[in-house]
């Protein structure tokens, strides 16, 4: 933790004279202290050692991104009519925490689909067409994030 | 090589632009607050990001390119995440969403 924000300070002032490393140094110190007193640790931190691992995802996850883009700019250009606001339940099969977290803010990031809410293992799901809603239930993106997790 | 570069660097900021001003446009053309969080979406992802990548070739490589990087990070784990409270806010403070036909509203159903 402490050399990640090290690292993330110097590469975003690029500066190495005395006074400024001093600066990030104390204000590392009490960024960490601060997230070790809330006792911020604990599963549901950002798996920096899973972040290589999911590298094909999350150019999976582009490429859908760029297809929902052309879709949603596709209602916004078109005709009102072509929207068909439509509201589903799925359920999410990940095991983890973090694995439903990640299928529900993929889900969001897509434009097109917003999670709405997240309970126990069931997601509710708000789509602007019913083809963008029919994708989802076709649960591609659910196996991919399960995929993830082992 | 630099002219390439150039090129494909003020193509991705057009699209970019292009893409932002399409969601403000939906957001004004959508009929209701659920909608319109789709059309909001289009600028969260594609827009920005298309905008980030024709800077960082701006940039070139460097300690800029870098925090450009950053933004593009932070922004596509954070936007999902505002995304979500927002609708999440609108349901509970009651806001319905509007449905195309009444069988795709399943409390109704």
């Amino acid at each position: 933790m402490t050399f990640i924000l090290a690292g993330f300070w110097l590469l975003l002032s690029g500066h190495f004279v005395p006074l400024l490393l001093g600066l990030g140094a104390v204000s590392i110190l009490i960024v960490v202290a601060i997230a070790l007193r809330m006792d911020a640790f604990d599963h549901e931190n950002q798996p920096l050692h899973l972040t290589l691992r999911f590298t094909p995802y999350w150019v999976w996850l582009a490429g859908e991104i760029v297809k929902s883009n052309i879709d949603v700019m596709r209602c916004i250009w078109g005709p009102v009519s072509a929207i068909s606001p439509t509201r589903i339940h799925l359920t999410a099969t990940q095991r983890s925490d973090v694995g439903k977290v990640i299928y529900a803010n993929s889900i969001t990031l897509a434009p097109g689909t917003v999670t709405m809410r997240l309970k126990g293992n069931q997601i509710e799901v708000h789509a602007l067409t019913r083809a963008a809603a029919a994708s989802l239930q076709d649960g591609e993106m659910d196996r991919r994030v399960r995929e993830l997790e082992r | 090589m630099a002219m390439i570069i150039d090129v494909l660097s003020w193509t991705c900021l057009l699209a970019g632009g292009f893409l932002g001003v399409s969601g403000g446009i939906g957001i004004l053309r959508f009929p209701d607050f659920f909608t319109r969080l789709h059309a909001a979406g289009v600028t969260d992802t594609l827009c920005a990001a298309l905008i980030l990548v024709g800077l960082m070739m701006q940039a070139g490589l460097g300690l800029v390119m870098v925090k450009l990087v950053f933004i593009f990070l932070f922004l596509s784990l954070t936007s999902p995440t505002a995304t979500h409270a927002l609708a999440r806010a609108a349901l509970r403070g009651g806001l319905r969403p509007l449905f195309h036909r009444e069988e795709d509203d399943p409390s109704k159903a």
